[in-house]
């Protein structure tokens, strides 16, 4: 298989959606001791499980601003397109 | 009717059902080995959506999370946190890897390490430690369709029996189709799945408790520490949460079979569009998490937690819905099971026979021998499915360790121009060694810390110091395929 230096390269994704994608992991992973726990008691559920679902939507929406990014990115780099 | 034979008679009409709009989805085209394994690479948004959410959302999210929830209690809140991040991790891995796969047209993960460091050991060691690290995940499908059917038959059907019986529709579906077939029965297992859920995880502490909140209050006066971590467990605490999640999350799509649906698509676009979405799917495991939990009341005390779901699904419905529910879990195990038959058997005959043994033989030939080890692997773990007794997210982790390690050879292979073939294979040889051993003389987690973690910790320092110490120029000089670059103004 022919492959070159130039032909396994990609482009690196923009400082801008690597820190969009910081935000969900430092709320699910590393902030744990933080939110692990039962109480406050909200719709029922314990802190803990309810922090994370809610974390759930909100990395959707910090992956689709990244796209949104991304995709402007790409558009300027190749206006011609 | 008895109750056994109403939900046995349910689970499969069920599963016939899935089998046949598989079968279906195979007839009308030609099956080289391009369209068997990467379904040649035209599948858009919603195709590649059913697959992986098809290959993802096995039985160890239906039967493992609420198992762990039941026993464990706290930690199994890991299962939420990984599965939503590994989505983050996709966004910046799968994109690129699909671009690459393009230009060089890659089918499976040990083309990319081939295509980019230009070793056919380190491909061959790569494809070795995919099929060995799927082979319990495998192994967990198989497990998880015989607790389904016995259970759901009131134990009229024996475990072996009902495991023999899910080796066999899977070797003949795999045999059929290959990975159109698993997109389209994974659109009847989403279905089937998603409506269980709800009526499992709203209906199960409805009809015991009122509802959610009162049976998380009755749950935390009878059991204080039981939702928090470290929960029921000894050592799993928040370093071993940190840990796991990281581990996991870095290593979901280097399994083999998800790393090669990333192929399948039709653009990186479908693939980042894809990443926005697929973290909500993970809300249906927090369902799952409430069933076990509910579970920890309801029929306390069972030797396997493994059996809790079911068991309270036993006891507060028909027996009809037990057989819904019977027949999504079993889809649900036996969809991924198929595609990582699949991708064992596509990794061994195309990246280790071929190039090992046989290297003349044609894409016709690989595509008959990979359908001659489906057979073989459903075997293999058929057997190990009968005389194991691990739980199944023990099983789950012991695959993760192994996978993981190929993270720093395709991460920096994407984005570090310096990093040599060297360096990932010293990193991946260290970091499976090591992995393999914490693991099997049984010292995970390691100062509670999971064992594949620092694992993959070593194996990032390896590849990051090896890389480092050799001179820039000479890594200029080195091309991918292993060959010497010809000398700068010559």
């Amino acid at each position: 298989m022919p492959a070159t230096r130039t032909t396994m390269t990609v482009k690196r994704p923009s400082v801008a959606a690597l820190l969009l994608a910081l935000v969900p992991f430092v709320a699910m992973c590393f902030s744990v001791p933080l939110w692990d726990r039962i109480d406050p008691i909200l719709f029922g559920l314990p802190f803990n499980l309810l922090w994370l679902i809610v974390w759930i939507v909100l990395t959707s929406l910090c992956l689709w601003v990244a796209n949104r990014v991304e995709a402007a990115r790409s558009r300027r780099a190749a206006p011609h397109r | 009717m008895s109750p056994a034979l109403v939900s046995l008679a349910t689970i499969l009409a069920i599963v016939a059902f899935g089998t046949t709009i598989g079968f279906l989805a195979g007839v009308h085209r030609k099956m080289d080995l391009e369209q068997w394994t990467v379904g040649s690479r035209g599948f858009g948004a919603v195709l590649v959506f059913l697959l992986m959410a098809g290959e993802v959302y096995t039985t160890f999210a239906f039967l493992g999370a609420s198992g762990w929830a039941y026993s464990r209690g706290g930690p199994t809140l890991y299962v939420l946190a990984y599965l939503t991040l590994a989505y983050v991790v996709s966004f910046f891995v799968l994109p690129q890897l699909w671009e690459l796969g393009r230009r060089h047209a890659l089918q499976t993960q040990s083309d990319f390490f081939h295509a980019r460091y230009g070793n056919p050991y380190l491909a061959g060691f790569v494809c070795v430690v995919g099929i060995v690290s799927i082979i319990p995940y495998l192994q967990l499908q198989i497990t998880g369709v015989g607790i389904i059917v016995s259970l759901a038959t009131f134990d009229r059907i024996g475990r072996v029996a009902a495991m023999a019986v899910a080796v066999v529709l899977l070797v003949a579906f795999v045999f059929a189709s290959g990975v159109r077939a698993v997109a389209w029965v994974s659109i009847v297992k989403d279905v089937l799945m998603l409506g269980a859920a709800f009526a499992i995880g709203i209906g199960i502490p409805l009809v015991h408790f009122g509802g959610v909140g009162p049976m998380f209050a009755a749950l935390v006066h009878v059991k204080p520490g039981h939702l928090t971590m470290p929960g029921a467990t000894a050592n799993l605490g928040h370093a071993w949460f940190i840990s796991t999640v990281l581990l996991t999350s870095l290593g979901f799509y280097m399994w083999p079979h998800a790393f090669a649906s990333t192929f399948t698509a039709r653009s990186a676009d479908t693939l980042r569009r894809n990443a926005v979405v697929m973290p909500l799917y993970s809300l249906t495991l927090a369902l799952m998490l409430i069933a076990g939990f509910s579970a920890v009341l309801i029929v306390p005390g069972l030797a396997n937690g493994d059996l809790a779901l079911l068991t309270v699904v036993r006891q507060t419905f028909p027996p009809w819905f037990l057989g819904v529910v019977g027949g999504a879990g079993a889809l649900t195990a036996m969809v991924p099971a198929s595609i990582f038959i699949l991708s064992a058997a596509t990794l061994f005959a195309k990246n280790l026979y071929r190039p090992l043994f046989a290297p003349a033989m044609t894409d016709d030939q690989v595509a008959v021998l990979a359908r001659a080890m489906v057979i073989l692997l459903g075997l293999i773990s058929l057997v190990l499915a009968i005389f194991s007794s691990t739980t199944l997210v023990s099983l789950l982790l012991t695959g993760y360790a192994g996978v993981t390690q190929f993270f720093p050879g395709v991460v920096l292979g994407l984005y570090w121009q310096r990093v040599t073939m060297r360096a990932v294979f010293a990193g991946m040889i260290a970091g499976v060694a090591t992995a393999a051993f914490l693991m099997l003389s049984h010292r995970d987690p390691v100062f509670g810390l999971s064992a594949g973690f620092l694992a993959l910790c070593l194996n990032f320092l390896i590849v990051v110091a090896v890389s480092l110490s050799v001179p820039v120029a000479a890594t200029d000089r080195q091309l991918p395929d292993g060959t010497a670059d010809l000398p700068a103004g010559g």
